[in-house]
């Protein structure tokens, strides 16, 4: 139990930006545009928000990691905007157009850090978000261990995030018009929904999503911005919204699960009936199961319908 | 025509993709000239700067740069002609290259048996590793994006897991692979000043030939375009749709476990411990797109952007962010995603040409045409 009390927290501070970005994920995926950018853009956020928060260090103390997110939360919005436009406007391959912006904002990134810091990394940085506790919240019975306990802020962050995209995607009439979107999208136009908006408006939410769980990644798990900082998080968001069924409680499930796999793979040692297997097997894990998850639904189908596909007002 | 606007398009995007970074180097305070500078040396050896002479050293290092990103353009593109996306060129590459150099060090076998069959058997495991998104695609009708980005991640700590098993590896690297299994060649070296040039090239010009016979020339390939161009209008015509999904799927992998075998026993001589990816599979994608996924297309733009790869050291030694290799070519494929954009701005200007030669307004009668 102690161990799991130890597991615990460091599983939410992953499972933060991959729930994050994941939400980010959904919005782009209900409006019908497929984002495999999302890596690229989370690489984009942090490497803002690190840099933005090691200028602030001086001036806003404690906060600038905090002002570091939300620069990270506009660069990765007007990065997005480039899947955007050319995926809306000029109706490229969204596939392409991702790969693209992935390979890009590798290059794009580590070519500032250069030019900023003179070197391929960024400084490192004093000021990083702190884990908290939660003064009575804490004091519950193993809830308060596993959940209140040494835990960063920005974890509740993403849980509000959670809740109110399943509000906004779910609840409300905008949301409505953005599903309408990505199921069936000629018929939403029939209806005088601007189709064109709405996948705009849903790509660039990801992108402010992304950018912010990226952020957040370097600026809580990190001590500097680096080409690797991100490693992977973002597809395994990718594969967190295909596991939670493109549910904004599922990703959140999803994420935590994800999040404790990474961790696993430190504390396989110490367990009893883990100590032989292999740690690459626990990195793995988030792969794995999200094509077993695939397979089971495959049979029904649960992403939305027109998720991926050009959208051509005149089709039938 | 279709073949002409193509080749606009990717010229275009390949001028634009420069332009950018020229532009980019320009507003953050670099010289653009290091770069042309740095492409012209890292393909002959020539530096107008310091006004060193031709080097077939670097000619040589630039081939064996190109290599692994032909083969993936071969593997993305051959995936793309059957309209599937092979996004996991990268993890078949890893696996290519972990079964290549695991047959080399665990099954000793006499000169040129043992590096054939352990070439093929990276070519092998690559197809294997296509094979799940093609066979999943076709059974369970999941998306092979997906599956392959997935099996990315599992081929690379599939790869991490069996290197640092193999007898004699260290934590990060295998022993060498042994002389009778490796590709590395002492005519190829001498003719080329020392680089590191090797028979991974015969292998690479077979490639090429098979995919330009398979595809141009047998009635399989012929069914695969189908299959790329209208997968209901192939079922229809009584193509095996389902059956071309996954082989497709396994040649493409075929062709990237290659390209991972040739880097491995050719470039390296030894497999690694990979902590991110090395991003062989993903310029495959932007080498396939350049290249139009023609045969000739892939092996310039295999060039182009092997040239790119090897003109970012040279960059960095004068003191230019190496970076600025890969931002041109992400912008390169970034355009030629953008082709619909481009087209427009073509035809605009076409028109514009049209419309002043005759009183007649072409507009209405392309617009009919479409139509009818």
């Amino acid at each position: 139990m102690n161990l799991l009390y130890q597991m615990f927290p460091l599983a939410l501070g992953i499972a933060t930006p991959i729930i994050i970005c994941a939400l980010g994920g959904l919005f782009s995926e209900r409006s019908g545009i497929v984002n495999i950018a999302l890596e690229g853009i989370m690489l984009v956020g942090a490497f803002f928000g690190a840099t933005a928060s090691l200028f602030l260090e001086g001036s806003l103390g404690d906060l600038a990691p905090w002002a570091g997110a939300l620069v990270g939360m506009i660069a990765g919005c007007l990065y997005s905007l480039i899947h955007a436009f050319a995926s809306v406007s000029l109706k490229a391959d969204q596939t392409i157009s991702g790969a693209a912006l992935n390979m890009l904002s590798t290059g794009l990134t580590v070519y500032l850090c250069q030019i900023i810091f003179g070197a391929q990394r960024s400084e490192q940085f004093l000021e990083r978000f702190r884990r908290i506790s939660i003064p009575v919240l804490k004091d519950i019975p193993v809830i308060g261990d596993l959940l209140f306990t040494n835990v960063f802020p920005t974890f509740y962050l993403a849980v509000g995030l959670a809740v109110l995209t399943w509000f906004v995607v779910f609840k409300s009439k905008f949301g409505l018009h953005l599903r309408s979107c990505g199921e069936y999208p000629q018929a939403s136009a029939s209806m005088g929904i601007h189709v064109e908006k709405m996948r705009y408006i849903g790509v660039l939410i990801s992108g402010c999503l992304g950018g912010l769980a990226g952020a957040i990644m370097v600026l809580s798990l990190d001590v500097q911005f680096t080409v690797f900082s991100i490693h992977g998080i973002g597809f395994i968001s990718m594969a967190c919204l295909i596991f939670g069924k493109w549910n904004p409680y599922g990703c959140l499930g999803a994420g935590i699960f994800f999040g404790f796999s990474q961790v696993l793979s430190n504390y396989s040692g110490q367990i009893p009936f883990l100590n032989g297997l292999p740690s690459e097997l626990f990195f793995a894990l988030p792969y794995l199961l999200t094509i077993a998850a695939l397979l089971l639904f495959s049979r029904k189908s649960v992403g939305p319908k027109a998720s991926g596909e050009i959208y051509d007002s005149g089709k039938r | 025509m279709k073949n002409k606007s193509t080749l606009t398009i990717s010229l275009l995007a390949i001028v634009l993709g420069i332009l950018v970074g020229v532009l980019i180097m320009i507003a953050t305070g670099q010289n653009p000239i290091a770069l042309f500078n740095a492409l012209l040396r890292g393909a002959t050896g020539i530096d107008l700067m310091r006004g060193t002479g031709v080097n077939l050293r670097y000619l040589g290092e630039f081939i064996v740069q190109s290599m692994p990103l032909i083969l993936t353009g071969l593997s993305v593109a051959f995936a793309y002609r059957t309209g599937l996306f092979n996004i996991g060129a990268e993890g078949q590459f890893m696996v290519g290259g972990c079964a290549a150099i695991s047959v080399a060090i665990l099954f000793p076998m006499p000169p040129v048996i043992h590096m054939i069959v352990a070439v093929l058997a990276g070519a092998l495991a690559g197809a294997l590793w296509g094979f799940l998104p093609g066979f999943l695609k076709s059974k369970f009708n999941l998306h092979e994006v997906v599956i392959c980005i997935m099996m990315n991640y599992i081929g690379m700590y599939a790869n991490n897991y069996i290197i640092v098993h193999l007898p004699g590896s260290t934590t990060t690297i295998t022993a060498n692979a042994p002389q009778t299994a490796s590709l590395s060649s002492e005519f190829l070296r001498s003719i080329t000043n020392h680089s590191r040039l090797n028979w991974g090239i015969i292998f690479l010009i077979i490639a090429v030939l098979a995919y330009w016979f398979i595809i141009e020339k047998t009635s399989f390939g012929y069914s695969l375009r189908a299959t790329g161009f209208n997968k209901d209008g192939a079922q229809y015509a009584g193509m095996k749709v389902n059956r071309n999904i996954v082989y497709s799927m396994m040649i493409a992998g075929a062709l990237a476990g290659l390209a991972g075998a040739i880097s491995v026993l050719g470039t390296f001589n030894y497999g690694r411990v990979l902590s991110a990816f090395e991003s062989y599979g993903f310029d495959g994608i932007a080498v396939a797109l350049t290249g139009a996924c023609n045969v000739i297309g892939i092996v310039l733009s295999g060039l182009l952007f092997g040239l790119l790869k090897v003109a970012q050291p040279l960059l960095q030694i004068v003191g230019t962010p190496k970076e600025i290799g890969e931002i041109i070519s992400a912008s390169i494929v970034l355009f030629v995603a953008m082709q619909y954009g481009i087209r427009i701005v073509l035809n605009h200007f076409k028109t514009r040409k049209k419309e002043n030669r005759t009183i007649d307004t072409d507009q209405t009668v392309s617009k009919e045409g479409v139509k009818s």
